[in-house]
């Protein structure tokens, strides 16, 4: 029996990183669901990208509030779960602070995480007050009820009881408040406690160290159903951003095919396909669903932490428009979560379930409210791209539906006929040079 | 005036067997919209009293196709690119200038992959390389010490990162630049992208230009300075709306110090 608290925690332990690695695999599953893109090139330009913005969090201070709490909590986070290290090896091996061995140095590393939880602490309540209190409106957009709402004050309740439970197990740990080294914060909770016997601190202590872990574990798994896996995936996000002017979009290949095969005159458009080609499907344009868009668009879907600067910034939102850049993004996932969950019910193939993206989640009214200008893309702290998005249904609604609003049907006819956007004639086109 | 404007065609440099310095690609806003056309002009003067050999494609050119792509339609868009770039290219151009931030980020970053690969510079840039090696010179004038504001163009700004070259100039007309709210990488767009301008926009409880607008009449410019024809029609048409026309003018950059000079 008295190796039951090590099997217990062993147990914990694995079934947590179990099934951590199980939603893992699905996340890959289903952003490989994306189309193939190219984004191999410029590997130093992407490394650095990923160290300036994710590590650095350089576009997140832009906004200096939010971004120094935000600092405060990603610098406490990665920092204290050094400390997570020593628990996990202290619960398998039955050991009590096993780093302690190092002398002085651990007074230091305990002393500092002490001081980075009550930041954290603080920060927590305050990223709290600004949503909840004082009703910060890009927290308070349409799209942002039930689930999106609710998850964003359960990650910040988590933070709080996690640090709190460092805090007290660290208070009530005798041997180390006799130590006297690195208790920096902890000295001033450890009065709350005195008058109680070595006895009940111990239980208090023990009590605190296992939730403590078990929350962490928790939390962990949590990650994959929340905003907040962002943590994890700002990192390849922001290495896999667009590296072109923001204001370039890709060209379609299909259909450079398609204008280079028209406008040579040495091709015969009635010769039978080349060999091997007859099976090929014709290339749908654009995307009306999540399987149309890139995997890097799908991963930018999982990526989003519905911060809400792309809509604050959306001059189509401010204006009420009903587009939000975060809800395309967060429609994305939900989507795409949709999809993978209806694979999981039919082994891994995906069964028709009469629903798209389009239509069913973003709307044309949304879709075309866009101006193209940028400001979403500018303002996500992670380089997501949600005019991409908007720009490839854009393309299914054309190219495929001819589903264009009228107004924009006659723009293009009239670009096919005359070469301008109004019904001017080409030959009309220097007379400015004599009016 | 109009009839000492000098502007050449590629065509007319090809029959002489020579090569002008720049391709001044027009835009069909410069071309045809009645407020666009005055900015071509005044570029076209400038163009002309600092002797810089350029040319234009007159009825060669043709839409670049960015309503076209920006609203879906990828076939058009391309369609046009490839027409457009045959043309380029059989008049080996080598250099472009033009005026609409639209055409700029089109020629300059979408052009290339279909086979066109030029120098290109918003007509901003090409004012301020001619300043800096001298071949033009630019005097407040009228407007030294007037109160002017910059509207950044999406497609100049944060699509291509230029929000500096019509700054400068604004400061070489010794008028006291005013900055908006949000200016820069944080400009508000006037909500003329991405199609808008062919379109009424969905519905909401404001037109973006108007908003645009506002933020622009908070610093209390004399001048809102634009470097987009259709940033100045979306400009011009909130300035309206505020009833502000007799207090603040839209004007274009080039403009600006055409009209310094008087020309």
């Amino acid at each position: 029996m008295h190796y039951l608290p090590n099997i217990l925690f062993a147990i914990a332990l694995i079934a947590s990183i179990g099934f951590f690695v199980k939603n893992v695999k699905k996340l890959t599953r289903n952003i490989k669901l994306g189309k193939e893109v190219d984004v191999s090139d410029n590997k130093s330009q992407r490394w650095k990208n990923m160290a300036m913005i994710a590590l650095g969090q350089s576009k997140m201070v832009r906004r200096p509030i939010a971004g120094f709490l935000h600092v405060v909590v990603y610098v406490g986070f990665i920092i204290i779960n050094i400390e997570v290290l020593e628990i996990v090896i202290d619960g398998v091996l039955g050991t009590h602070r096993i780093f302690s061995s190092i002398g002085s140095l651990y007074g230091v590393l305990i002393g500092s995480f002490e001081i980075l939880a009550i930041l954290v602490f603080v920060s927590v309540i305050l990223f709290w007050i600004r949503r909840n209190m004082i009703k910060l409106k890009r927290f308070w957009k349409s799209e942002m009820t039930s689930w999106p709402k609710n998850d964003a004050n359960y990650i910040l309740y988590f933070e709080m009881v996690l640090m709190t439970l460092f805090l007290v197990m660290n208070a009530t740990d005798v041997h180390f408040q006799d130590l006297n080294s690195g208790n920096v914060i902890s000295q001033f909770i450890a009065p709350w406690f005195s008058g109680l016997s070595n006895s009940t601190l111990h239980f208090i202590e023990r009590g605190a160290w296992w939730m403590h872990i078990i929350g962490i574990l928790v939390f962990l798994n949590y990650l994959y159903y929340s905003k907040h896996l962002h943590i994890l995936l700002a990192f390849p996000n922001t290495y896999y951003g667009k590296l072109r002017p923001k204001g370039q979009l890709d060209n379609l290949e299909a259909v450079t095919k398609e204008v280079k095969m028209m406008m040579d005159p040495n091709i015969d458009p009635f010769a039978a396909p080349a060999a091997g080609a007859e099976g090929e499907v014709p290339a749908k344009f654009g995307a009306s669903d999540v399987q149309d868009l890139s995997w890097v668009q799908l991963l930018n879907a999982y990526t989003c932490t519905e911060c809400g600067r792309c809509t604050s910034e959306c001059p189509a939102n401010q204006t009420g428009k009903k587009l939000s850049p975060r809800k395309i993004m967060m429609d994305t996932r939900d989507r795409l979560e949709e999809v993978g969950k209806n694979m999981d019910a039919h082994k891994g193939t995906f069964k028709d379930d009469g629903k798209q993206l389009l239509d069913n989640y973003i709307t044309r009214e949304e879709l075309w409210a866009c101006t193209s200008c940028n400001a979403c893309v500018e303002a996500c702290p992670v380089s997501i791209d949600p005019l991409s998005i908007i720009l490839d249904m854009r393309r299914y609604l054309v190219m495929e539906q001819s589903a264009a609003p009228a107004e924009l049907n006659n723009m293009m006819t009239n670009i096919e006929n005359n070469g301008a956007p109004w019904p001017y004639n080409q030959m009309d086109r220097l007379n400015w040079k004599n009016d | 005036m109009s009839e000492l404007l000098k502007v050449p065609t590629m065509a007319e440099f090809m029959a002489q067997g020579k090569q002008p310095e720049v391709l001044f690609w027009v835009g069909c806003a410069g071309s045809f919209d009645d407020r666009a056309k005055k900015i071509t002009k005044a570029f076209v003067k400038l163009l002309n009293k600092a002797n810089i050999e350029f040319a234009v494609l007159g009825t060669e050119e043709s839409c670049t196709g960015d309503p076209a792509k920006r609203a879906g339609n990828e076939f058009l868009f391309q369609m046009q690119a490839v027409t457009n770039i045959e043309v380029l290219n059989a008049y080996e151009v080598k250099k472009i200038v033009t005026a609409c931030p639209h055409c700029f980020n089109t020629i300059k970053n979408e052009y290339p992959e279909l086979g066109g690969n030029y120098e290109v510079m918003h007509h901003t840039q090409f004012l301020k390389a001619l300043l800096d090696d001298g071949r033009l010179t630019i005097e407040g004038g009228k407007f030294k010490g007037k109160r002017i504001t910059f509207h950044d163009p999406c497609y100049l700004g944060r699509a291509n990162n230029v929000y500096e070259a019509p700054r400068d100039l604004i400061q070489k007309l010794e008028a006291e630049l005013v900055e908006m709210k949000n200016c820069r990488r944080n400009g508000l767009c006037c909500g003329a992208g991405g199609a808008q301008m062919f379109k009424d926009a969905e519905k909401g409880d404001k037109e973006v230009n108007v908003e645009r607008t506002e933020q622009a009449l908070e610093v209390k410019p004399e001048i809102i300075a634009a470097g987009c024809p259709f940033c100045n029609t979306m400009m011009t048409d909130g300035v309206k709306a505020k009833e502000k026309e007799a207090d603040v003018a839209v004007m274009d950059i080039a403009e600006l110090i055409a009209n310094a000079q008087d020309l």
